[in-house]
């Protein structure tokens, strides 16, 4: 809501600089988001009138102006299409400046002085959307009223402020500048001042001119309508039109004009329609029948829903209710008779409706959040008064006023210590009382312990209870003199729970194993889907889709955390930002058959790139055992036992002979690989990389519930190495599963450290070379004990494997 | 015979001396101290002196013995530390080159933020409640009195998922969830923080999945002063006890009174700057009297009991704290600003 500050002065002579009195606005609750001065700037403009165009004798584009500046005439060289003869203009002469620094001159076009020149609102520094079309192409054109000769910063009314309100929803109120004013009173203590008028009614009455029914009362309380005849469509005088500008609103002809002021003063949004245009004088107010359409002022058609609320005349549509009027019933230059409708329609309908055919106005705005429904039929009457001043022609008799759903005034009991035990203050019912009464609201203070009965206007609708009143009080007294306390009363209650601690105890573990954490967003899009090479069926095409997503990439909630960590990858390839490890933990959706989705945490990660070498180490791969080194790492730090990993083929997006299960028992906590080659291909990767996802809840499952501890051997343990031909096929677990099964008990450990294939092995075979680590808890083991161990190992190998032994 | 002792002590002192490596003071032990040595020759010498002569004699020889072993001693550890000396100096290494690279990771600067407002308010005895994102249209709009069509539904523009299921546009609903489990337990206390997401198009302030904190209590006697001390200590501690803190009327639809909680500005400490619009206050959180209406959907008597609720953007303090001055970069995970965190 833009508040010109000389409008405001038209109701409340406030004394305060227009940042003193933002600031206070603010601190009470209606925020002043800009302090805007209009003066664009310029200065030696003058108004002129023009008095006679000639052609040019040399050019043809040219014309030839002798323009009244007031004290002498000008002569002046124009080349604009929109310059008549009699027209206000806008007149910069030698010494002039403009916005933009240029400094005016003489000049002479074509043989031709010229004095000066003919200013456009741009050259001006005027915002060209408040200027009609024609002036837009052309010279800016003055109020008619304007005065020759006199400053155009003054005759445009740009010597003004306009306070930039940033209005809460609640304060619909405040979308007036007369209840702006009542607001300005109560925090200042100045007198307010509302307009005073007397609506002279000379012409028929306006009873036998129109016949109004409202036949959907549930969506319409109210409906007011003045008729007035034999009106002059012209432009406005420049007072009104300085109004509608600094407001932002352009000036069109002085009918429309009114309706836009009264909308603004009052807060009332009215509509003029073109008496004659309305089919058999008549006026219903009614709910669309389905399959109508109505060509809206915009010039656009509209189809209407059953559900919306529509004026008819006779024939059919004639406006949306409270949101547009239509095409046809338009105020025009050949309009002589005018129809002024002061309505009140229910906000919930207009919203819907302004929603449903998107399309927003300053009325719908209003009435979506609640108008004044006593205001109505005060803003016809001054409507009707002021199109008498400013068009002419005779106000009819009376109006129609289809009051169906009268106010219910609202009277509130306001208890004083609910005040103060809601604020921690100790107000007296006086000064409460005084409060509110600075606000005009009607208070009576009686009983015993006291009680405030407020009676509330009709224009304060977000007043319905007493809290709403105990904010009254609170923002007037001011947020700032409320004593600061603190709560006591602090709980036993266990302030982060197991799950939360566990998670932050992954975030930590995979960061200390070198991967940085990153947040990416929940939403993805299909491509990336197909990207990954899945299948029509696979289960991560079962998304929860986005209804009205902003991008088809943002459309579905994702189903895995792959898809944000192959963005950053894409990012982080695009910037050469390499080597690239990191990790995210976070919900991915599952639809459920619920009303809403499953949401599951996963810890995932990615890795890509090489390790940069240095002046004594070599580059380093971040391959698939670098990435389940870090996985291990990370699962180790959360204490989970016996990790099995299993190579497994049926992850689409991953290289068919380089993915693994990684399991915990037999759950399955998720999976390890490289990508494919295809998607690589398919996301422009240069690099091959690696990534992990694991079910969370299934880690955290698998987490011991407590750590048990284990005396720490004092024998020494005694170390041998092994190394063992198998075939190819055997994996290394495999390998290891025998070792551990013959060992026995005293065997704690053994390590693989050399695994090789090539000559001197035979083709298909590898070789393989572990450290033994044999103890026993209580005695230091004996060369025989650990040479008997030894032996069972290799003959299980060799019964099982059929294992080669290559002797130390 | 004295005085030939005396004369093979000086000179062996001064060979001691002059030694140059161990070897050296070896045979320079033999040469005095041995079987064969000169003082052992001396001494076999003394049956030739009259009695009364030997015990001088075999004093001064002692003792001559005893000094040159220290001697020696002396010397042999002196060699030692000079060729420990030499040997170490070899080994010199230039320090200044890189050291090996251990991978570490970085944690998230809004993860950091989150941690270190969690903390805060459970040093003030809140606890942490988590809710899902994924929400329904009750809990995020209606029980926070929010009806369909209520026209402040137009200051969360909201992605839906159907008609009565969303993604949530503010952590709210997980205290209407807790305050509906745990009714009629008091005092509830909790913070929740979380994902939230608004249909706005991203750019330096805005972006359609950012993160909240917000906080409940809800109590016998909670006062809107007792908002202010919270949330006073909640940004004294989180940015430092210079700053001002203001409250400013202002509306939700789920708290009354509510109020706008400004600090002063990070950047210019008041004055004003561009970072504060030239206004020297930052407008950090939302907050307020929980509104009756929702204590009583949640089945709390809103004549019994009272609460209080705020709400703050991750981003908007991770921004303000660290001088970032464009939201997009948390999303963007650009390694090169993760690293600076």
């Amino acid at each position: 809501m833009r508040v010109p500050y000389k409008w405001l002065q038209k109701y409340i002579k406030v004394s305060l600089e227009p940042e003193e009195l933002a600031e206070k606005l603010t601190m009470a609750g209606l925020t002043v988001d800009v302090v805007e001065t209009l003066d664009p700037g310029f200065s030696g403009v003058v108004v002129g009138q023009v008095i006679a165009l000639n052609p040019h004798p040399y050019a043809d584009n040219l014309l030839i102006c002798q323009i009244d500046i007031g004290s002498h005439k000008v002569q002046l060289v124009t080349g604009a299409p929109n310059v008549s003869k009699g027209q206000m203009v806008a007149v910069a002469l030698k010494g002039s400046k403009l916005p933009g620094g240029q400094e005016i001159d003489h000049v002479s076009f074509r043989g031709i002085a010229s004095e000066g020149m003919l200013c456009s609102a741009q050259e001006l520094g005027i915002n060209t959307s408040l200027v009609s079309p024609e002036d837009r192409e052309g010279i800016i054109s003055l109020p008619a009223d304007s005065v020759p000769g006199t400053d155009v910063t003054a005759a445009l009314g740009l010597d003004d402020i306009v306070l930039v309100l940033d209005l809460t929803p609640n304060r619909a109120d405040c979308l007036s500048i007369i209840n702006v004013a009542r607001e300005v009173a109560a925090i200042t203590g100045t007198p307010l001042q509302l307009p005073k008028f007397t609506t002279r009614e000379t012409g028929q009455k306006a009873a036998d001119l129109i016949n109004i029914e409202i036949q959907a009362s549930d969506l319409c309380a109210r409906y007011v309508a003045r008729i007035v005849q034999g009106v002059h469509i012209g432009s406005s005088p420049a007072w009104l039109q300085a109004c509608l500008r600094a407001a932002g609103i352009r000036p069109i002809n002085n009918i429309v004009d009114i309706t836009n002021f009264i909308m603004l003063e009052m807060g009332q949004p009215l509509h003029a329609f073109d008496y004659d245009c309305l089919r058999q004088q008549q006026i219903v107010v009614r709910r669309s029948k389905g399959g109508e359409k109505l060509t809206t002022l915009d010039e656009i058609e509209r189809e209407l829903d059953p559900e919306m609320l529509l004026i008819a005349d006779a024939a059919g549509p004639v406006a949306i209710a409270g949101v547009m009027g239509g095409l046809d019933t338009e105020v025009t230059a050949a309009t002589a008779n005018i129809l002024i409708e002061a309505a009140h329609f229910d906000a919930a309908s207009v919203r819907r409706t302004s929603q449903r055919l998107g399309l927003r106005s300053e009325s719908s705005m209003r009435f979506g959040r609640g108008v004044d429904i006593e205001g109505a039929a005060a803003a016809a009457d001054r409507a009707a008064q002021l199109m008498l001043e400013l068009a002419g022609g005779q106000v009819a008799q009376g109006k129609v006023d289809c009051y169906v759903r009268p106010y219910q005034p609202v009277n509130i009991d306001l208890r004083p210590e609910r005040v103060n035990y809601l604020l921690g203050t100790g107000l007296t019912p006086a000064v409460m009382k005084k409060t509110l009464e600075r606000l005009h609201l009607p208070v009576r203070l009686q009983g015993q312990p006291p009680v405030l009965t407020v009676k509330v206007p009709a224009y304060r609708g977000d007043i319905t209870q007493e809290i709403d009143l105990v904010e009254e009080i609170a923002r007037l007294y001011g947020y700032d003199k409320i004593p600061v306390t603190l709560p006591g009363n602090i709980t036993a209650r266990e302030k982060r729970t197991l799950a939360q601690r566990r998670e932050e105890a992954g975030r930590e573990a995979a960061a200390a194993s070198g991967l940085t954490e990153i947040i990416t967003y929940s939403f993805i899009g299909p491509q990336i889907l197909d990207q990954l090479q899945l299948p029509i069926d696979h289960p991560w095409r079962r998304t929860v889709k986005i209804r009205n997503p902003l991008r088809e990439d943002q459309s579905l909630m994702r189903p895995s955390l792959l898809p944000g960590l192959l963005g950053v990858a894409v990012h982080s390839a695009g910037h050469r930002v390499m080597p690239l490890a990191v990790y995210e933990l976070g919900r991915v959706f599952i639809p459920s058959g619920e009303l809403l989705p499953q949401e599951m945490l996963r810890l995932a990660g990615l890795v890509m790139g090489n390790n940069e070498r240095g002046w004594d180490w070599p580059a380093g791969e971040m391959d698939f055992f670098y990435l389940k080194g870090i996985v291990t790492n990370i699962l180790s730090r959360l204490r989970l036992g016996d990790i099995t990993w299993e190579g497994i083929a049926e992850h689409p997006f991953l290289h068919p002979g380089r993915q693994a299960a990684i399991k915990a028992g037999e759950t399955i906590l998720g999976y390890l690989g490289e990508l494919h080659p295809d998607v690589l291909t398919a996301m422009d990767l240069p690099e091959r990389a690696c990534v992990f996802e694991l079910d969370w809840e299934s880690v955290t499952g698998a987490m011991p519930s407590k750590t048990d501890y284990r005396p720490v051997p004092r024998f020494p343990a005694v170390e041998r190495d092994l190394a063992v031909v198998v075939a190819a096929e055997f994996t290394a677990a495999a390998v290891s599963e025998v070792i551990k099964g013959a060992g026995g008990t005293i065997l704690q450990d053994h390590k693989l450290f050399d695994a090789y294939q090539g000559h001197p092995v035979p083709e298909g075979y590898k070789s393989l070379a572990y450290s033994l680590f044999f103890q026993h808890p209580q005695r230091t083991l004996t060369d025989v004990e650990v040479n008997i161990s030894i032996e069972r190992i290799k003959t299980a190998l060799k019964k099982k494997l059929q294992a080669v032994l290559r002797q130390q | 015979m004295l005085n030939k002792i005396k004369i093979i002590h000086q000179a062996a002192l001064e060979k001691i001396e002059m030694a140059a490596d161990s070897k050296e003071l070896e045979s320079l032990r033999v040469q005095y101290l041995g079987k064969k040595g000169e003082l052992t020759r001396v001494l076999r010498g003394m049956g030739t002196l009259v009695p009364e002569e030997r015990p001088q004699v075999g004093r001064l020889a002692n003792q001559v013995r005893q000094e040159l072993e220290k001697a020696l001693q002396a010397a042999k550890a002196a060699l030692g530390r000079r060729e420990r000396a030499a040997k170490l100096a070899e080994e010199t290494i230039d320090v200044t080159l890189p050291g090996r690279p251990l991978n570490r990771g970085y944690r998230h600067p809004i993860q950091q933020i989150l941690n270190e407002v969690e903390n805060i308010f459970i040093g003030l005895g809140f606890d942490v409640a988590e809710g899902p994102e994924v929400e329904s249209d009750y809990y995020n709009f209606e029980a926070l009195n929010l009806p369909k069509l209520h026209p402040a539904r137009d200051m969360q523009d909201t992605f839906y998922i159907s008609e009565e299921v969303l993604l949530r546009t503010h952590t709210s609903p997980v205290q209407v969830r807790a305050m509906e489990i745990r009714c009629p337990e008091l005092p509830i206390r909790l913070i929740a923080p979380g994902k939230v997401y608004r249909r706005d198009n991203e750019d330096a302030t805005h972006s359609p999945m950012f993160q909240q904190v917000e906080g409940l209590l809800v109590d016998k006697r909670v006062t809107f002063g007792d908002l202010k001390g919270t949330l006073m200590v909640f940004i004294k501690r989180m940015f430092g006890e210079q700053f001002q803190v203001r409250f400013r009327p202002s509306y939700f639809p789920f708290t009354e009174p509510s109020a706008e909680v400004d600090m002063s500005c990070v950047n210019c400490d008041g004055s004003g700057c561009r970072v504060c619009s030239h206004t020297g206050w930052l407008e950090i959180l939302g907050c307020g009297m929980v509104h009756p209406k929702v204590l009583a959907m949640s089945g709390y008597d809103p004549e019994k009991v009272s609460g209080y609720a705020f709400g703050m953007g991750v981003e908007r303090l991770a921004m303000l704290k660290y001088g970032i001055d464009d939201l997009r970069l948390f999303y963007e995970n650009d390694l090169r600003f993760l690293y600076q965190f």
